[in-house]
């Protein structure tokens, strides 16, 4: 069982939990700011950050506990819609850190099945937007080549699946912030009423509409360049290791064929020793080895697939990079909303008291339609439009507040993440390489031993 | 047109397709030289006396002979010690007529025989004219087990039937079809062999018909349509035709499955091709992470080039060696086919003699003494065969062994190869560039 080898970057700097928190600093000439222009942060700042990275490498959970996905189980039963289905559960075991073997489990021990994880997650990416957000295991089989079942209910695929769902709670655990969330360690330890707790945080309330997303998209007028260049790689890395996933399947299907096939020289070379004298035992012992060899590719494929994982798990990141981009956007674009709504209202204040009439309002149609008002009202339109401004004014000051405080955060999180990526992606391309030598010496084994058999005949 | 049946199996015995054989398709170029693999420069006009200036083709291992090696392989294979004649098939050219478009081979000779006039010859033939000698030569020896020819057409639906590999595929064969002939004990004293290493011009002497150098075309015509079989095989003969059964059949499975290996690697070989260069693509998209991304794609790439080289070890040895002892399986069968026609003729002859329809003192005579000389060619048949046979054996042994270890070796080649490129990868990644944070 393969137990996360992950380490986990903090900052020692106290965050807050959530973005919505955020009022730390005012902003005193934000009136008309949309937007920063610099979201680096300075230099003593990010040496800073960096030295922290290397000193402390676990979260205060995982000083605490040792979190393993440790079994799997197949349930039925009725669905939302009364129907029966068969699901697998995972078992999730919470041991204390630094126990000796067969410490007592803390908690329930729950099963859970992948869409509680799901809904974790669901809940995580609207309560902590600013952080890249580790992602599932997939849900579905995906870029697989022809041996390998694409089941949901495979045992291989479920025994993936469930070193993938333990890989996501310990980065959850490894996280800074992440790893302090009350429901999160809940789902970990709570069989009952996990549910119940996570809808009632109403994080569903919070989640940003899809259409406020898709609007958000197209017509930011100035989102931050760190941003979008951040957005663009993240659809460039995402078709690469997807074009890569794909690709390697086929070579992997291929090579496979390759292999197979030579088992049947062990058939027939065993047939045909029969019919020889001479040359019947360096024949028959060849044969031996050509089913070896053929044989040998299924561990040599079942390795990959690990390989693949990893590569797969940051194909998966990479939604999660685009969702803080998109939460940047739609920051962005409420900021700038705000200003506009706000320059507006100065507008429609400025006509006021002017007389002039620049800005349609009803009440300036209807002025004209039937006739001029009182003083009296104009007066008391003023003061409300006044109140009205102010109003504005506080939530432009917001906006801006937690539109720095969001970008500070999450680009943080992104340098964050791009140091791991590139750290566990090396690390990959090396197993992957390792895996490619015992290949080879397998290979350099089998054809020296034919070698010596066929020079035998 | 050739009495003999076409070996390769095709069923087109009585039509004569002579101006398909070795039609040139795709190109009217005049002179397509598939020189380039040939290594050995190309000696012009005659032949100087000395070794290695014989034009080798640069063939499979089995045809690369030294001059000393050949003698040395000759005696593994129980040939005749001494070889006193070497043959080359190369220069394989396309030729053009107004009627025909054909491929031209250059046969070279060398040799140290007093019956042939000269000890270099050089002559141009083309496959039609190796199938005219083949012919003579069961002709002559119907019961020897002779080296078959490559097919006539590659019934595989390939589009590039006469392509540079096909074309150079034909030529190693028809080689190999020379050089047994020529170091075949009896084969090699044959006078239709030596009219076809020196006659410029053989189209006289094919013209010439069947009946010409031959002792028993005739009788070899009649026994193959004799309907009867052969009543007292004897056992040896029996124990060998099972032989020959099990062996086209093993012959024929070890060429499908090769072929299928050949085709599976050509398939895995374009996949890695697209595979490789995905990683640069990513590795332009990240900064850290390029160095050990382009580090991959190397690897696979220098990967896919030696996976072409072991593949085409395996098409041009070892897949070309098993088809030929398929084609050579068929001969046996044939073979033995014949001498059961030959003993089945003695024993027709004999039951003549025992009938009493004979009437008249002089035909009992006749009859005896024709039953007296087919006895004979029985005789002489079995012999000719179990000796040969016992030939062929050691040959087949020895050429099969060659082949599938060099195919073995080839193979561990490659994965020494693969072997060392990923290690030159893995010790790049254990000394970093220098600027990592650590």
């Amino acid at each position: 069982m393969r137990t996360g080898q992950l380490t986990a970057h903090t900052h020692t700097h106290t965050h807050t939990h959530t973005s919505q928190e955020t009022r730390t600093m005012a902003d005193s000439d934000s009136e008309e700011a949309a937007v920063l222009d610099n979201t680096d942060l300075t230099s003593p700042e990010s040496e800073n950050n960096m030295i922290n990275t290397m000193v402390e490498r676990e979260t205060a959970l995982l000083k605490k506990i040792d979190i393993n996905v440790a079994e799997s189980e197949k349930r039925s039963g009725k669905n939302t819609v009364n129907m029966q289905e068969t699901y697998t559960v995972y078992l999730i075991e919470i041991r204390p850190a630094n126990a000796a073997e067969g410490g007592l489990p803390v908690g329930d021990s729950p099963w859970r099945r992948y869409s509680e994880f799901e809904l974790l997650r669901t809940y995580l990416l609207v309560t902590y937007p600013f952080v890249v957000i580790p992602p599932l295991p997939e849900k579905r089989a995906e870029f697989v080549w022809h041996k390998l079942s694409a089941d949901n209910l495979d045992p291989d695929f479920v025994e993936r699946r469930r070193l993938g769902l333990e890989n996501f709670l310990i980065r959850v655990a490894s996280h800074s912030v992440l790893s302090k969330d009350k429901i999160f360690y809940q789902f970990l330890t709570e069989e009952k009423g996990w549910r119940e707790a996570v809808l009632e945080t109403g994080f569903q309330d919070k989640a940003d509409s899809r259409l406020k997303s898709l609007s958000a998209t197209l017509r930011v007028k100035n989102p931050d360049k760190s941003f979008t260049d951040l957005k663009q790689y993240s659809d460039e890395l995402n078709s690469a290791i997807s074009h890569l996933l794909r690709v390697r399947a086929k070579v992997a299907d291929r090579m496979y064929g390759v292999y197979k096939v030579h088992g049947n020289y062990g058939r027939i070379f065993s047939e045909w020793s029969a019919i020889e004298k001479e040359m019947g035992d360096g024949l028959q012992s060849a044969g031996h080895h050509m089913d070896t060899h053929s044989a040998s590719v299924d561990d040599i494929l079942e390795e990959e697939e690990h390989y693949a994982d990893q590569l797969k798990e940051y194909l998966f990141y990479t939604d999660a990079l685009r969702s803080v981009c998109r939460k940047h956007e739609l920051i962005q674009y409420e900021l700038e909303m705000a200003v506009l709504d706000l320059a507006s209202k100065k507008q429609q204040r400025e006509e006021l008291t002017t007389g002039a009439v620049r800005v349609f309002s009803l009440k300036g149609m209807s002025s004209k339609l039937f006739g001029q008002e009182s003083p009296e009202q104009r007066e008391s339109r003023l003061a409300a439009l006044q109140q009205s401004i102010q109003a504005s004014e506080d939530a432009v000051l917001d906006k801006n507040q937690e539109c720095r405080e969001f970008m500070r955060m999450s680009w943080e999180e992104v340098k964050r993440f791009k140091e791991q990526k590139d750290r566990e992606l090396r690390e990959a391309l090396i197993s992957y390489a390792i895996m490619q030598i015992s290949m080879c010496k397998k290979g350099i084994q089998v054809w020296s031993n034919a070698k010596e058999c066929f020079n035998k005949m | 047109m050739s009495a003999a049946p076409v070996l390769s199996g095709d069923l087109e015995e009585d039509l004569d397709l002579e101006e398909d054989e070795d039609l040139e398709v795709f190109s009217k170029n005049p002179s397509l030289a598939v020189g380039s693999s040939v290594s050995s420069s190309v000696v012009q006009g005659s032949l100087v006396h000395s070794p290695g200036a014989l034009v080798r083709s640069s063939g499979s291992m089995v045809n690369q002979y030294g001059l000393e090696e050949e003698e040395e392989e000759e005696e593994a294979r129980g040939g005749v010690p001494t070889r006193d004649l070497f043959v080359t098939v190369d220069h394989p050219e396309s030729h053009v007529t107004a009627i025909e478009t054909f491929i031209v081979y250059r046969v070279l000779a060398r040799t140290t025989r007093g019956d042939f006039d000269s000890s270099e010859y050089e002559v141009h033939r083309r496959y039609q004219d190796f199938l005219w000698l083949r012919g003579k030569l069961e002709e002559g020896h119907p019961t020897l087990i002779i080296h078959p020819l490559p097919e006539k057409f590659v019934m595989k639906g390939l589009v590039e039937r006469f392509s540079e590999d096909f074309i150079e595929t034909r030529r190693r064969a028809l080689q190999t079809f020379l050089s047994k002939t020529a170091e075949h004990p009896m084969l090699s004293r044959s006078p239709q062999l030596k009219v076809f290493l020196t006659e410029q011009d053989l189209t006289a002497i094919k013209k010439q018909g069947p009946s010409f150098l031959s002792r028993m075309g005739d009788s070899v015509r009649a026994a193959a349509i004799a309907v009867r079989g052969v009543r007292a095989r004897p056992q040896e003969f029996g124990a060998m035709q099972d032989y020959a059964d099990e062996f086209s059949c093993k012959m024929s499975a070890l060429d499908k499955v090769t072929q299928r290996i050949i085709k599976e690697q050509n398939e895995y070989l374009e996949e890695l091709s697209q595979y490789g260069p995905l990683y640069s693509q990513w590795a332009e998209l990240e900064a850290d992470l390029s160095e050990p991304l382009r580090g991959v794609a190397g690897c696979l790439d220098l990967c896919g080039r030696e996976t072409e080289e072991q593949l085409r070890h395996l098409t041009e040895v070892l897949q070309p060696t098993l088809h030929q002892y398929l084609l050579c399986a068929d001969t046996l069968k044939t073979v033995l086919r014949r001498r059961d026609h030959i003993q089945a003729e003695f024993e027709a002859k004999n039951d003549a003699l025992a009938s009493s329809a004979v009437s008249k003192k002089g035909d009992l005579e006749t009859l005896k003494e024709e039953a007296a000389g087919l006895e004979e060619r029985v005789e002489s048949a079995n012999s000719a065969l179990k000796g040969d046979w016992a030939r062929w054996g050691d040959a087949m042994r020895y050429d099969l062994r060659e082949a599938l270890v060099s195919t073995a070796d080839k193979n561990q080649d490659y994965y020494e190869k693969c072997l060392a490129v990923w290690e030159t990868f893995l010790l790049s990644q254990k000394t970093p560039p220098g600027q990592e944070e650590d």
